[in-house]
């Protein structure tokens, strides 16, 4: 009843699937491939042991972060479609609440570590 | 003929008036976007527990840490499951798009294994770990970790059981509007949760054992 050419996916799910549809194989494929990629190489670098920590870390929250918009963008389809403008709305909302969570827990929480002189803990 | 429906067989007639309410009030996308406002608000909940866990990742206690407890090539099968599980629903998308029921299904149930392998795997971990004395109670790192990761696998968990369901659901029913939108809602959850994963596995695994 509905084409099966896979080249043209059929815009069948975009009535109801409200604005979440612009799947195809390709973009599936792509999604799929970028991330194992990204998956594969920092677990290959951590995981030789021949780079220090202080190349690894970073590098590793790097690809982590690129990896995460790949699944945003190839598997959670998040674009510019004009019927995705909420959604998109709340996700930068969400950011940006994330972002005052976790830096400042960490900000905050080094502050008062540094802080802290020895003898200041109870000690038992 | 309705109340001749509700004789012979009420439960499936309240769920076909229930369909039918759905479809014509809601064309799904009022829905899907519910539930991205709740994703959202699960993404906060992960944020308190990653803030929490980079917080107190170096409060060892005299415990183990992450790099005596943890094994990459173990993490690395378990990354793989879920990355691979991920793109078996996106093929479940995909061919509810085009209106195969048997495909549907079928790489539903597989990415339903992939989620079990998952969660056996990580439960694994967990027994392991604990049975070391390297539970939960040894250490801030440790209750951190266990928090976080667990929260994690309970979702997942939830995501296979919604899976199930969700299978049965489309035994019964075919590719109705109702499910279409329920296999939607899924597909953004079982996302959202891979994605929730890179960062564990780097947050947590790699930065720990590097």
């Amino acid at each position: 009843m509905h084409g099966a050419n896979p080249s043209m996916p059929v815009p069948h799910g975009e009535d109801h699937a409200g604005g979440a549809s612009h799947a195809s194989v390709r973009s599936y494929v792509v999604g799929f491939v970028l991330s194992v990629v990204l998956t594969a190489i920092p677990f290959a670098l951590v995981m030789s042991g021949t780079v220090s920590a202080s190349t690894a870390v970073p590098a590793a929250l790097g690809l982590g972060a690129v990896q995460m918009v790949v699944h945003l963008v190839y598997f959670l389809h998040m674009d510019r479609a004009s019927s995705r403008t909420w959604n998109m709305a709340a996700f930068v909302f969400t950011v940006i609440v994330l972002v005052i969570l976790v830096v400042g827990s960490l900000w905050v929480m080094h502050n008062l570590d540094v802080n802290m002189m020895p003898g200041m803990m109870p000690m038992e | 003929m309705t109340t001749q429906a509700i004789q012979s067989e009420p439960i499936s007639a309240i769920a076909d008036s229930i369909d039918a309410h759905e479809e014509h009030h809601d064309d799904g996308s009022t829905t899907t976007l519910g539930f991205w406002i709740y994703l959202m608000s699960d993404c906060i909940l992960f944020a308190s527990l990653f803030a929490s866990f980079a917080v107190l990742r170096g409060q060892l206690a005299g415990g183990p840490g992450a790099r005596e407890l943890f094994s990459l090539p173990y993490v690395a099968v378990e990354t793989a499951c879920l990355l691979v599980s991920s793109f078996t629903y996106g093929m479940a998308m995909i061919s509810m798009q085009r209106g195969r029921q048997a495909q549907v299904l079928g790489w539903l149930v597989l990415t339903m294994l992939l989620g079990l392998g998952f969660v056996g795997m990580e439960v694994h971990e967990f027994a392991d770990l604990i049975h070391e004395g390297a539970g939960p109670d040894r250490s801030a790192f440790l209750s951190a970790f266990f928090t976080l990761v667990g929260t994690h696998g309970l979702h997942v968990t939830a995501g296979i059981v919604w899976m199930l369901v969700l299978i049965l659901h489309i035994l019964r029913r075919g590719l109705s509007p109702a499910n279409q939108t329920r296999l939607m809602c899924l597909s953004l959850f079982w996302h959202f949760l891979d994605v929730v994963w890179i960062g564990v596995f780097t947050v947590v695994y790699l930065m720990g054992v590097a």
